[in-house]
């Protein structure tokens, strides 16, 4: 595969970074401390995007920051899948700044100046890791966006905020420490190198099966990120962040970091081959269905909005997981695709909580009856992004979750396909009764009088915006699933 | 000139701390910016002399121009001129933070103190850059006892804790010269090339066995190796921060130093690996150390007290790096060394803000520290993510080194200890982070919360911290630069 040697990953990590003191330095005006934001925001977006064109061409560029040991390096490599990610979280990124500064101005909330610099610390460790050529750069900006989401998370400065944290380090920075570093080292041990490679680079190792299956394990509960149960309950924790961050953040950038490591191990270090030869794919495959289950049962079961969102992410993020197991192409491109689909979906959906926050103070779904009624353009939104994750047309999720049926049943799996189908189900039965209540109940039902209007145009710009993206995405699922595709392409050459 | 440098480190340090003495009667004034200039010159001279080993090998220096074995002869290799620089830097940027220190806590004592500050410098590059045994012990002496003098001045508890230290000290340091002196009966020599040479015969003497444990146990009560390390936690809390600072990254350091030196130039490798084989045997008292430091700390309710015994775990992390007896735990040994110097100098160095504005360093005094001293808490933040062992900090890269050497040795103890310990950092940093963050709460919201009034330490105390804090950044990004060019070449050929 050719490849070109550029500078500009390495910019499109550092330029939300270069912004931060000036961040700092304009906190007293916030107009001019937002536009700093808003700068990094689209400057990154426009890198990443100008690197794909040479992406969708067929090649890969990489770059390398500083070499540690033969095998070991900082080391940038741009390829479809990244580049996938890539794009999702540096978009978003631009819309959710413009939400962020609705919502926070909207609630009065103090700290502001360290929430955008933060914010921005994760973009770059975000777009770092998707760019990531070997499992120590991944790894690197995996503690990094461990560590920087912690203020956001914690912003409140309260007592929930704090046992919050304190649950959310414990899984995520411990599990990665505990469990990820000494996998990493011992896979460099194994192999003498992590970089990742087209066909594992454990394939061509001497590796006892169950030496292998325990690697595997350590690397799929140690990305905790990725919340496959046992590894889940810090993220309905961590949602007493303040909206935007649960928006961003824990349906898109921290979320999909930890599943994207997980395709990674699968793809680049394990390889499909030997996860295939080895059964080992339909072990994570197991576990990724007894989470999409669970997940979507106890998201039947909430009354917090945001918490059920968060559960529903859960079950959702196990979908990825899921497809890239089943070792399918099919149902690799629909894994990789829902990368994609699941984030403009879920984003809306939490841009809409926190909408109905600022409006109203609600943050339980028993308290929303009629609500849309009084905001009926942020429930219609938040109506097609439901849609979208149930998977049912005329959304993107629809496209994804076609493909991961199809590899299902391309991998003869049919058990699964009957897990997709009954957790989109339980999707529909969490899902529309919100809506139905929003918009139909009687009069004297209704909760809000007439002088609840909806959100700030900051907030419901934003919302509306990636809601339409989400119906588009049906009609024009370009450049994603091209990208997922190559991607799919490349490793198994079908 | 530059071919004095092995002389000027030492001299001009010493000739120093005299004119300091007597500069100190005429006016107090004085006595720093001599101080500063003495130790600018040594780290001057010690960088120097890393380019002239990096250039031209191995530089032998004959002090007087008498040759070994008669006279001393100063050898500078990869390791030694690794760690001088690491020694006399990380000793001047303490200097230049202690400035304010003094002037607000013994202003009258400046003369003493500083004087005692560069003898004991003096003393510190001695040890490293000598190549005779007993040379060294005289050295260390001279570290030592300006050492105690300089812990002592301190809280009410200081002296005592210091008498503690003097005792367990001068019984390190005799251990030392007794095994020395075995050496030297069986040898006739005490230069360390010398010695190396003549031991081979002697292997299996057990003269020769009892002069290496001997040595090793003195050398392991000087470096705080646990069970030996009672003597350290409250010396180094009691202590002044302007002496802490200067102590606690060093005189460990320097030990572990020591302790290598010991192993590959004068013992050598086939002796201590081969011959005598109990290398598992310390590993694991290495990961008793590590695991030890590390509840010990857990238990403490007091941040300096709490570092003082992380400095205990970290000498677990080079003792059993140095004792795995391969290439790449010897590699996560020596770079641990410069490692754990600058990132212990890091978080002493935020100590001596947080006492110089607060006047305290219990857990309790911490309330609200990210909104009073936000450079220093930031500071603070990249120092215990390095000794936490966080890309791309240099902690992450030393501990890289030691779990991988301790995977290819087989010791799987080791490396669960090094993985305990990290997370046991995470709790006990954001156990701290979360007072500093959290406390005084705030409403539920967070809307009713007042920052506090920003109190920040003065600029001589936030340079250098800031300078130590990149360091660690810098240092761990160029990680594969030093191994490549520097500690690589320490580890002799064959080592696997």
């Amino acid at each position: 595969m050719e490849t070109i040697t550029s500078i500009r990953p390495l910019l499109a990590v550092l330029v939300s970074l270069l912004i931060i003191p000036l961040v700092v330095v304009s906190s007293r005006s916030p107009n001019v401390r937002e536009s700093w934001t808003f700068v990094a925001a689209v400057a990154k977006f426009l890198i990443v995007l100008s690197m794909l064109p040479a992406i969708l061409r067929g090649t890969e560029i990489v770059y390398t920051v500083v070499q540690f040991m033969p095998g070991a390096a900082i080391r940038f490599r741009v390829d479809a899948l990244g580049m996938l990610f890539a794009l999702v979280s540096s978009s978003l990124w631009i819309i959710t700044s413009a939400y962020s500064i609705g919502y926070m101005r909207g609630l009065k909330e103090h700290g502001q100046t360290r929430y955008f610099c933060f914010f921005a610390i994760c973009l770059s460790a975000t777009i770092g890791a998707a760019f990531s050529a070997n499992l120590l750069t991944l790894y690197l900006f995996y503690e990094i966006l461990s560590l920087a989401t912690y203020p956001l998370v914690t912003h409140h400065q309260d007592l929930e905020a704090r046992s919050s944290g304190r649950k959310y380090l414990l899984y995520v920075v411990g599990a990665s420490i505990g469990l990820v570093l000494p996998a990493m080292l011992i896979c460099y041990n194994l192999a003498g190198t992590l970089e990742f490679s087209k066909n594992g680079i454990l394939a061509g190792t001497a590796v006892s099966p169950s030496l292998l299956f325990i690697l595997l394990f350590m690397f799929v509960f140690g990305f905790a990120k990725s919340a496959i149960m046992p590894m889940h309950s810090w993220l309905p924790a961590a949602m007493v962040a303040p909206t935007p961050v649960s928006a961003l953040l824990h349906a898109v950038a921290v979320v999909k970091v930890g599943v994207f490591s997980i395709v990674r191990i699968l793809t680049g270090v394990f390889g499909i081959q030997l996860l295939s030869s080895s059964h080992l794919g339909m072990a994570v495959c197991y576990v990724a269905a007894f989470t999409i289950l669970v997940g979507s049962f106890i998201a039947l079961s909430q009354n917090g909005l945001k918490r059920l969102l968060a559960f529903s992410t859960i079950a959702q993020l196990s979908y990825i997981v899921l497809g890239v197991a089943l070792l399918s192409p099919k149902g690799m491109t629909g894994g990789m695709l829902h990368i994609a689909m699941h984030a403009f979906g879920k984003i809306t959906l939490f841009f809409c909580a926190g909408a109905i926050f600022v409006a109203t103070g609600k943050k339980n779904i028993s308290e929303m009856i009629g609500i849309g009624r009084r905001m009926p353009v942020t429930m219609a939104a938040f109506f097609i992004a439901s849609l979208s994750i149930i998977g049912m047309p005329p959304c993107g999720g629809f496209i994804s979750k076609w493909y991961l049926a199809l590899g299902t049943l391309q991998a003869h799996q049919i058990g699964f396909l009957v897990v997709l189908l009954f957790s989109s189900l339980l999707n529909a039965c969490y899902f529309i009764p919100i809506t139905y209540k929003a918009f139909f109940c009687r009069p004297e039902d209704a909760m809000f009088e007439n002088k609840v209007q909806e959100a700030p145009a900051f907030c419901v710009v934003p919302l509306v915006i990636t809601a339409t993206i989400s119906v588009i995405l049906l009609f024009y699922p370009q450049p994603f699933l091209r990208l997922a595709r190559m991607m799919v392409q490349s490793i198994t050459g079908v | 000139m530059s071919e004095q440098y092995p002389a000027l480190l030492v001299i001009v340090p010493l000739l120093s701390a005299l004119v300091i003495s007597v500069a100190g009667w005429v006016n107090k004034r004085l006595c720093f910016p001599i101080a500063v200039a003495a130790l600018g010159v040594a780290a001057w001279s010690s960088v120097g002399l890393l380019f002239r080993v990096l250039d031209e090998g191995v530089i032998v220096y004959k002090l007087g121009g008498w040759s070994p074995p008669m006279g001393i002869a100063y050898y500078i290799d990869y390791l030694n001129g690794l760690v001088l620089p690491v020694v006399s830097i990380v000793a001047l940027l303490n200097l230049i933070s202690s400035k304010k220190i003094v002037e607000q806590q013994f202003p009258d004592k400046a003369g003493p103190f500083y004087t005692l500050y560069v003898l004991m410098v003096t003393g510190l590059l001695g040890i490293v850059v000598t190549g005779d045994a007993f040379n060294l012990y005289v050295l260390l002496e001279i570290a030592s006892l300006t050492g105690y003098g300089l812990l002592a001045m301190g809280e009410e508890r200081a002296p005592l804790a210091t008498l503690n230290y003097l005792y367990m000290g001068t019984i390190g340091a005799c251990f030392y010269l007794l095994g020395i002196g075995y050496l030297y009966i069986v040898t006739g020599s005490l230069n360390m090339v010398d010695i190396a040479r003549l031991l081979p015969p002697l292997y299996q003497s057990k003269a020769v066995l009892a002069a290496f444990i001997i040595c090793m146990v003195g050398v392991w009560l000087k470096m705080a190796f646990f069970p030996l390390h009672a003597w350290l936690p409250n010396a180094y809390t009691y202590a002044n921060s302007a002496s802490s600072g200067l102590i606690a990254p060093l005189m460990t350091k320097v030990m572990v130093y020591v302790m290598i030196r010991l192993i590959l130039t004068v013992f050598t490798p086939k002796f201590v690996f081969n011959t005598l084989a109990v290398h598992d045997a310390v590993v694991w008292l290495a990961v008793i150390a590590i695991v030890m430091g590390a509840v010990l700390a857990l238990k403490e309710r007091n941040l300096k007290k709490m570092l003082t015994y992380i400095v205990v775990a970290e000498v677990g992390y080079m003792v059993g790096g140095a004792w795995l007896g391969n290439r790449a735990g010897l590699t996560g040994a020596v770079l641990h060394i410069v490692n754990d110097a600058l990132m212990t100098l890091c978080v002493f160095l935020v100590v001596g803000n947080i006492v110089y504005k607060i006047k305290g360093y219990a857990f309790g005094d911490l309330k609200g520290l990210f909104a009073k001293m936000p450079f220093t808490m930031g500071a603070f933040v990249i120092g215990a993510l390095s000794i936490i062992g966080v890309p791309p900090t240099c902690g992450f890269f030393s501990k890289w080194y030691l779990i991988l050497g301790a995977i290819q040795a087989h010791q799987y103890g080791f490396m669960v200890a090094l993985l305990f310990s990290s997370l046991i950092n995470v709790v006990l940093f954001f156990r701290v982070f979360e007072i500093g963050f959290y406390e005084p709460f705030s409403d539920h919201e967070g809307h009713e919360h007042h920052p506090a009034v920003m109190a920040e330490a003065p600029l001589t105390m936030l340079v250098p911290l800031y300078v130590v804090a990149i360091s660690l950044i810098l240092v761990g990004l160029y990680t594969g630069d030093i191994v490549n060019h520097i500690v690589q070449f320490v580890i002799p050929k064959g080592f696997m």
